[in-house]
């Protein structure tokens, strides 16, 4: 400790006339990244600015917002700060947390959709580095698979055929989620199978312009999908949270795991048997499939910082393809956002970043501008999909609750 | 006559209670009564302020369409919470401490410690351990079941719209008897055993002791352990945020007074944070919380009869 510590002062003190110094902190909601932060990430930003201390400050998923925005009130907050895409972070920025970044080197290195979750409205300013997408889908037990003789469904009435197969042999749940925190419910349910059913940007544009509603259609219709999930979901899945559905997966449990690609990282490095992913099979009949490919998270800078231009050269750096193939692969089922080429190592991340080439991208329904009134849209559909699963109400009747709940406050909805 | 000097010294030892009382309680709870009366404001270009608005935060909580329902249900679920502690934990407290207070049972050193170790354990570890308890995948809940057969009756308790509330009030009465137990038991060693002797000898028996002898001369034994539960209570919040965290879930089915303060207080989820509705909201509590303590001044403390014994 020392020793380390009489080191990065001769550094500091050799480095101070060459380059940058200072100590940044990153806030983050991404504490199962910690490890590749420390050790991979870091390290390398460090090979190239060896005098800025970077430090990797995780906060649990659920509380993220809640103690940034204390932190940032009080002054308190990290020098980089982990955006969530659209409106939790275009309101950082209205509050002056967040500065802009339209003149950051690199930024021309993202595509517009890409930087579509963290810009202002009408275009003029952006303000978080964009780092990565999620995609939804299932993976799958191999295992399970050969020894059931199960293989990919096509159909989504194959698909629950499959899950009937694994429910009858009565050796493994057939589909390995819980409720008990209610977004898995609406993050890996609604909105992985449902772009199929409301044809991804066409419904999500239609809800946003109020052409359609969430009763009708294709919106309807999901919902409808989602609850004959129910005599599928593992024993106790209602009080089963995100965390042990997870370990209940990778101990062999179940057969099929609604996915985020955000899980792929973590089964890989817990799950002993091979696995496999299928992406969201759409109704029978149906030609074309739709996946949710979510622009998920990016990287701004704090405001208040006193490191302002130590924090600028990590968010440059952020946009370099160095990055971008740093990132991808040592978080495998994060996909990158700029336009640079990277080869993906990992098989399951390349399968499902290979949907893209098959099906069309949307993002999540609730999250662009529906989400700015209350009740809150993406909260609505946390609790409802999670209330459909758990039996308490129809499909009917979650739809008409969220409905209800975006006509009170969204004009496009309110319609004549 | 002389006139008596200012007696200097009350002063100087009341100041360190008043002054850091008053610093770190009576004037946050102030200002968090202040806040509830202002909204925040949009000015051009962006710049948030505050703006007064008098009451009303208070009347669009108790009336909006969005606000009311939430506290209701808050309010009811409180209710429950608070009647499964009256009707479970001091009742259960109460015979305890008569036990114990008995000299026939063996051993009571022990049992007092072991049935109050869980009030000083950390509401974190106990939520945390009785979770993983009931959990239906790693839970022992159906094992436990299974031994007596029954295992056909467990259930996902927490993960439950109708059973949630009523096990997370019975783990927290389960953590917390110790203290009416504690209390009781302070009082019943207070009687003099000669009432009891007294009694015995009339020809009471033990039921007829308890009730007749012990359980009147405890009366203002049994106010301060309901009004402490009561207080307790409606300020509770930690073990509702440890297992089912700030959404009070199923369906905030397990919502009470302090976890929807936290929830609009700090925002959850997307929702951005709301600090004067948070206020109102701590407001309410307040309130709720006084008339409680009110009712008992005056409709009980007031009426007991103090008994020298």
């Amino acid at each position: 400790m020392k020793l380390r510590l009489g080191l990065v002062l001769c550094s500091t003190l050799l480095g101070a006339a060459l380059a940058q110094s200072g100590s940044l902190t990153i806030e983050s909601w991404r504490n199962d990244d910690l490890t590749v932060w420390q050790e991979t990430i870091i390290p390398a930003f460090n090979a190239r600015y060896p005098d800025i201390q970077v430090t990797f400050a995780p906060s649990a998923p659920a509380e993220y917002n809640a103690v940034l925005n204390s932190k940032l009130e009080a002054g308190s907050a990290g020098d980089l700060i982990t955006c969530r895409p659209f409106d939790v972070s275009l309101d950082l920025f209205q509050r002056g947390h967040l500065a802009p970044l339209n003149d950051l080197p690199g930024m021309e290195n993202f595509s517009d959709v890409a930087k579509s979750a963290w810009i202002t409205d009408d275009g003029s300013d952006v303000f978080c580095v964009p780092m990565a997408s999620v995609i939804h889908g299932f993976i799958y037990n191999q295992d399970i698979f050969a020894e059931l003789g199960l293989s990919e469904p096509q159909t989504y009435e194959e698909f629950l055929s499959l899950l009937q197969t694994v429910r009858e042999s009565g050796a493994y749940e057939p589909l390995i989620m819980g409720t008990a925190d209610q977004w898995e419910a609406a993050t890996m349910g609604y909105q992985n199978i449902g772009p199929n059913y409301w044809r991804g940007e066409e419904g999500r544009r239609g809800l946003i312009d109020g052409t359609i509603g969430y009763d009708e259609g294709g919106f309807l219709a999901a919902f409808e999908a989602l609850a004959a999930w129910r005599p599928f979901l593992m024993n106790g899945y209602q009080a089963t949270t995100y965390p042990d559905a997870q370990a209940a997966f990778t101990l062999g449990m179940g057969a099929v795991y609604p996915a985020g690609s955000w899980d792929i990282s973590v089964f890989n490095q817990q799950a002993p048997f091979p696995m496999g992913a299928f992406r969201p099979p759409p109704p029978e009949g149906q030609e074309d499939c739709f996946i949710s490919d979510h622009t998920d998270i990016g990287m701004g800078l704090n405001a208040a910082s006193p490191n302002q231009e130590a924090a600028r050269l990590f968010l440059e750096w952020m946009t370099t393809p160095e990055f971008a193939e740093l990132y991808a692969n040592a978080l495998p089922g994060f996909f990158p956002l700029s336009n640079h080429e990277v080869t993906l190592q990992d098989p399951l991340a390349q399968e499902f970043v290979s949907w893209r080439g098959e099906c069309a991208s949307t993002i999540r329904s609730s999250y662009q501008i529906l989400s700015r009134g209350e009740p809150n849209n993406e909260n609505q559909l946390w609790n409802v999909s999670a209330r459909l699963l758990n039996g308490e109400i129809t499909p009917q009747e979650a739809a008409q609750t969220v409905q209800a709940g975006l006509e009170a406050w969204y004009e496009p909805q309110q319609g004549e | 006559m002389r006139r008596r000097p200012f007696p200097v010294h009350i002063l100087v030892f009341l100041a360190p209670a008043v002054l850091l009382y008053t610093a770190f309680m009576i004037y946050p709870l102030l200002d968090s009564l202040r806040l509830s009366l202002f909204a925040p404001t949009v000015e051009e270009g962006g710049a948030r302020g505050l703006a007064f608005v008098g009451l009303q935060n208070y009347r669009t909580l108790l009336s909006h369409p969005q606000w009311a329902p939430q506290l209701l249900n808050a309010l009811s679920n409180n209710v429950l919470f608070f009647a499964i502690h009256m009707l479970v934990q001091n009742p259960v407290g109460l015979s305890l401490a008569v036990l114990l207070s008995s000299k026939l049972v063996r051993g009571r050193a022990v049992y007092r410690t072991l049935i109050f170790t869980p009030t000083v354990l950390s509401v974190v570890l106990i939520g945390f351990i009785w979770r993983l308890i009931l959990s239906p995948l790693w839970g022992i809940s159906g094992d436990v079941l299974g031994l007596f057969g029954l295992e056909h009756l467990n259930q996902p308790w927490l993960g439950q719209e109708s059973t949630a509330l009523v096990t997370l009030s019975l783990v927290s009465v389960w953590q917390n008897v110790g203290i009416p137990m504690m209390l009781f038991l302070a009082a019943l060693v207070g009687i003099p055993d000669e009432l009891l002797e007294a009694a015995r000898v009339d020809g009471a028996t033990a039921w007829g002791v308890f009730w007749r002898v012990q359980f009147p001369l405890i009366l203002p034994t049994v106010g301060i352990v309901s009004v402490l539960t009561f207080v307790g209570n409606f300020n509770a919040f930690d073990l509702i945020y440890t297992t089912q965290r700030a959404i009070a879930g199923p369906n905030f089915s397990t919502d009470i007074m302090g976890t929807l303060f936290f929830r609009t207080f700090f925002g959850f989820q997307l929702q951005p944070g709301n600090p004067t509705m948070g206020a109102t909201i701590a407001g309410v509590m307040l309130l709720v919380i006084l008339s409680g303590v009110l009712v008992y001044l005056f409709g009980y403390q007031r009426r007991l009869q103090r008994i020298e014994l």
